[in-house]
């Protein structure tokens, strides 16, 4: 597809599932869309290797913004970006914006072809600094 | 921690070499002090952050515990960098990028063989590059502020212990400072008070690798 993707990473599997619910009813499959939530041992938190899956799932060649909840889903994020590596890591931004609002918008941008820069950009409006 | 230190209680050899038994050992040791002290990371944890720092921690370091000796047959470099990847991967929360990135970065910057000066090199290097994926900077209230104090020492040729006594201390000062970064942060001035549960860790682990180094351990 050549829309961009659209990630969410919660510390919650049901906070990431029902924000990936609300976006499919915005933009259906128009978007390559993939959560992740949770340690990966049943508890709460977020988890690189999840990460790194749930960016493969949503990749598209137009890039994958990734929306996130709490400081360590941030820092799990940058992570696993950064373990994917070059070339396809300068295509993924984790984006400063609050994680249901952020995938909601972001995604609806996205789903009418617009670049990274911009489904980026929309996310970041809802964000305060 | 001197290179005197060292030479004489023979973990390394004259030219400074750590060898294969001693990253063994090493690996034991800091898994150890973990697990021993896994509930009460994990209390210092639920006062001001979400509660999962030990057990995240106990199960990153049992993870390379259980790989031991495919890292220490690893070059040095390797070995820390494989070590950090793991935690990377095992410990979650914000403490496995952290502290997988302290490792992955001294893999990165030490040598296959360190002497003293080359380590405190690779060690300042690090720090720096765990305070750019925190985003964070000495003075709020993280692990920075013990591994900050610990490189000093290093740097200013300190003893083993004098370099443990430095991080104990270093971790007892983060009690009243108040949270500027992470879950602590968002209780403000109720930070004030309690132990930073990332600076202790920093602490029991710089025990633990101290003390194998100088074969207290």
């Amino acid at each position: 597809m050549s829309n961009v993707g659209i990630v969410i990473v919660s510390h919650s599997p049901l906070v990431a599932e029902g924000t990936a619910d609300m976006v499919r009813q915005m933009v259906g499959d128009e978007v390559p869309l993939a959560w992740c939530g949770g340690n990966g041992h049943g508890g709460l938190g977020t988890s690189v290797e999840a990460i790194m899956n749930a960016i493969d799932k949503a990749w598209s060649e137009a890039g994958v913004a990734i929306l996130v909840d709490l400081g360590g889903a941030e820092t799990n994020s940058e992570m696993a970006v950064e373990m994917i590596g070059e070339p396809r890591a300068q295509k993924i931004i984790v984006c400063n914006a609050p994680i249901v609002e952020g995938a909601v918008m972001a995604a609806t941008e996205a789903s009418g072809g617009a670049s990274l820069r911009e489904v980026v950009a929309t996310a970041h409006e809802l964000s305060p600094s | 921690m001197s290179a005197g230190t060292l030479a004489k209680t023979g973990t390394m050899d004259k030219t400074g070499t750590m060898d294969k038994v001693d990253l063994m050992t090493l690996i034991s040791a800091t898994a150890d002090t973990i697990a021993a002290h896994a509930s009460e990371l994990t209390t210092l944890d639920q006062a001001i952050g979400d509660g999962d720092h030990g057990l995240n921690m106990k199960r990153g370091f049992e993870a390379v515990r259980a790989e031991a000796e495919a890292f220490a047959a690893k070059p040095l470099p390797e070995a820390l960098k494989a070590i950090g990847t793991k935690l990377v991967m095992t410990v979650g929360g914000a403490s496995g990028p952290l502290f997988g990135t302290l490792f992955m970065a001294l893999g990165k910057e030490i040598s296959a063989e360190p002497n003293r000066a080359s380590l405190a090199t690779a060690f300042g290097k690090a720090i720096e590059a765990v305070a750019a994926r925190g985003k964070s900077q000495v003075g709020q209230k993280t692990m920075l502020d013990v591994l900050q104090p610990v490189h000093d020492a290093l740097l200013q040729g300190k003893t083993g212990a004098e370099i443990t006594d430095a991080a104990d201390r270093a971790a007892d000062a983060t009690v009243p400072m108040k949270a500027l970064r992470g879950r602590a942060s968002f209780l403000g001035d109720r930070s004030i008070g309690h132990m930073d549960a990332g600076g202790r860790s920093v602490a029991l682990l710089v025990r633990a690798v101290v003390e194998s180094i100088e074969g207290h351990a």
